[in-house]
């Protein structure tokens, strides 16, 4: 259970694929158009439930109820071996690299 | 009286909501045909120079550093001809309190809002100009909604528009986040009609006055320090509000640089394909936005836009993806400075021209922005490979976007390519035409020429060959 007053985001379909706009390509034309928002929980709810949020801008929205507490998980990647390789190449173009 | 929401009926309420959201009323400038009153468009609704000043300065906005990059030069020049290689320069606008020059797109923006009254902004931008934006109301006290486009139909979000949207939070707007495709303005009306906001569009005549004090800024900053203008100043190009703004100030400070533009090439990758969305490693600054923008600038979210690149540009030139992520570890590398992947395209554009030049010219880039998880080129290219892009050392010229991603194998190879401006100018005469329906009348023609940057001929002689 989900309290009134968490912080949560929430999922909703914005447009159904037969509903999408003439000029979008056809493989977009094949999914809905998706929206995600976050904001306070208005009632005690669980996840996957139809629920109301109040955003920071004040404002009233619904959909599905999809995680409590969210957060960024975003960061540097993986290793990419590339970029070393750029780095002694231009070291040794302009500083002779360990010549000089 | 609840209004319909579907998508018909709200795209039909659009001239009404948008008249409402931006308060300028843009068929005071119309002619009735193809031509309008550019200037005059730009005058009444936007601010002087000197009041733009004090306004982004009264926020920190403006008066960036512009850095001399002495040790990309030296290698611009062992790749030259000999005698060959231009001092290279970078205006840091990553200083900017949201940490890319849309600040200044921003400032003004939310400052006449404020001053019209409006309790709230939206910007629809999946870039920095909404972290310019929520950085702008959060001074100015007003409420705040980005929506940006983020993920794909898979709930795949770019790493990059991912970190914007942390940004935007951060600095206290509420995020809306959509899917792939352009019905994003469909859901950006519905909101500019239930908050009764204001449309901080990146399109309008204030935002675009906003970037006239970076042209002016470099004019002077060069001055002072270097006792002459830059020769040539290459502006990163997507929407042309950067390239229109600048070249606008440098023109108020009566410097006569060549200014260039400069996207990254995403040829084949379609803008609005769900299944392309995250194969792009670029979200903006490419041809995808910068290509159809300078052919038909009224493409955005207000009636008459008042970034007119092609009007401003000399000269157009298209680089490869590798050769962006190439330039920024060089950056890293040898200036030590670590910035976003973004602003460095107009940086692979100024490493290229620069050998065309001879030592003692100048070129400048004129913007850098910020660089933070995500919207950096390890998470960019760590991204890459794991949508099945292969990234490899070569020659960038072979580079086919969305399948793979050349880094030069060495920086000799760093190529701008040009543009056909010609062509350009031609498609937008011919778009004209088409979108009007009308018999082209002689304040039209006047009007195409300098729309184009050419000449009446030019356009008599287009005209005939359609």
């Amino acid at each position: 259970m989900v309290k009134k007053g968490e912080w949560v985001r929430i999922h909703k379909i914005i447009l159904e694929p037969s509903e999408r706009a003439p000029q979008v390509p056809d493989d977009t034309k094949q999914v809905p158009l998706e929206m995600w928002d976050k904001g306070f929980l208005q009632a005690d709810a669980n996840i996957g439930d139809e629920v109301t949020i109040e955003t920071v801008t004040g404002r009233k929205e619904t959909g599905t109820l999809i995680e409590v507490n969210p957060y960024y998980e975003h960061d540097f990647g993986k290793f990419v071996p590339e970029l070393l390789a750029i780095d002694k190449q231009v070291r040794e173009i302009v500083f002779g690299g360990d010549k000089s | 009286m609840t209004k319909p929401n579907d998508y018909n009926s709200v795209m039909a309420r659009k001239a009404e909501i948008m008249l409402k959201s931006v308060g300028i009323d843009y068929s005071k400038f119309e002619s009735g045909s193809i031509a309008f009153d550019y200037e005059k468009m730009m005058h009444e609704t936007g601010y002087s120079l000197e009041e733009m000043q004090k306004i982004q300065y009264s926020v920190g906005v403006g008066n960036t550093p512009v850095l001399e990059l002495r040790n990309i030069t030296e290698l611009a020049r062992k790749c030259a001809p000999a005698g060959k290689g231009a001092r290279i320069f970078m205006k840091d606008e990553a200083c900017n309190p949201s940490g890319s020059f849309k600040a200044r797109r921003a400032a003004n923006a939310v400052y006449h809002a404020k001053k019209l009254g409006y309790k709230g902004v939206i910007a629809a931008t999946s870039g920095n100009y909404g972290a310019a934006v929520a950085s702008q109301a959060a001074i100015a006290g007003l409420k705040c909604i980005i929506v940006q486009e983020c993920y794909d139909s898979k709930g795949v979000g770019q790493p990059e528009i991912v970190e914007k949207a942390r940004k935007c939070e951060a600095l206290g707007a509420e995020v809306v986040q959509l899917s792939v495709g352009p019905e994003l303005f469909y859901k950006f009306l519905l909101l500019l009609e239930e908050t009764g906001y204001f449309n901080a569009s990146l399109y309008t005549p204030f935002g675009i006055a906003g970037v006239e004090t970076l042209g002016y800024e470099i004019s002077m900053q060069f001055r002072e320090k270097y006792g002459k203008d830059p020769d040539v100043v290459v502006c990163t190009n997507a929407g042309g509000g950067n390239l229109t703004g600048t070249a606008r100030g440098l023109a108020k400070a009566g410097a006569s640089s060549k200014v260039v533009g400069a996207s990254v090439n995403l040829a084949g990758l379609h803008m609005a394909s769900d299944s392309h969305f995250n194969r792009k490693s670029f979200t903006t600054g490419h041809t995808g936005f910068g290509m159809p923008f300078t052919s038909w600038p009224d493409r955005s979210d207000v009636p008459r836009s008042a970034a007119r690149p092609l009007r401003y540009m000399d000269r157009y030139v298209t680089i490869a993806q590798g050769e962006v992520f190439y330039i920024t570890e060089v950056l890293a590398s040898l200036e030590g400075l670590e910035k976003g992947p973004a602003g460095n395209t107009a940086l692979v554009a100024a490493f290229s021209l620069a050998q065309e030049m001879d030592r003692d010219q100048m070129i400048l880039v004129q913007e850098t922005e910020y660089t933070g998880a995500g919207k950096h080129i390890q998470p960019q290219l760590s991204f890459a490979k794991d949508n099945g892009i292969e990234v490899l050392f070569g020659d960038p010229a072979d580079e086919i976007p969305g399948k793979n991603i050349i880094l030069p194998s060495h920086p000799s190879l760093i190529k701008a390519r040009d543009v056909d401006l010609d062509h350009i100018r031609r498609s937008l005469i011919k778009t004209a035409i088409n979108t009007y329906k009308v018999q082209p009348t002689e304040a039209d023609i006047a009007f195409l020429a300098e729309e184009t940057n050419s000449s009446v001929e030019f356009v008599r002689e287009t005209l005939k060959s359609l």
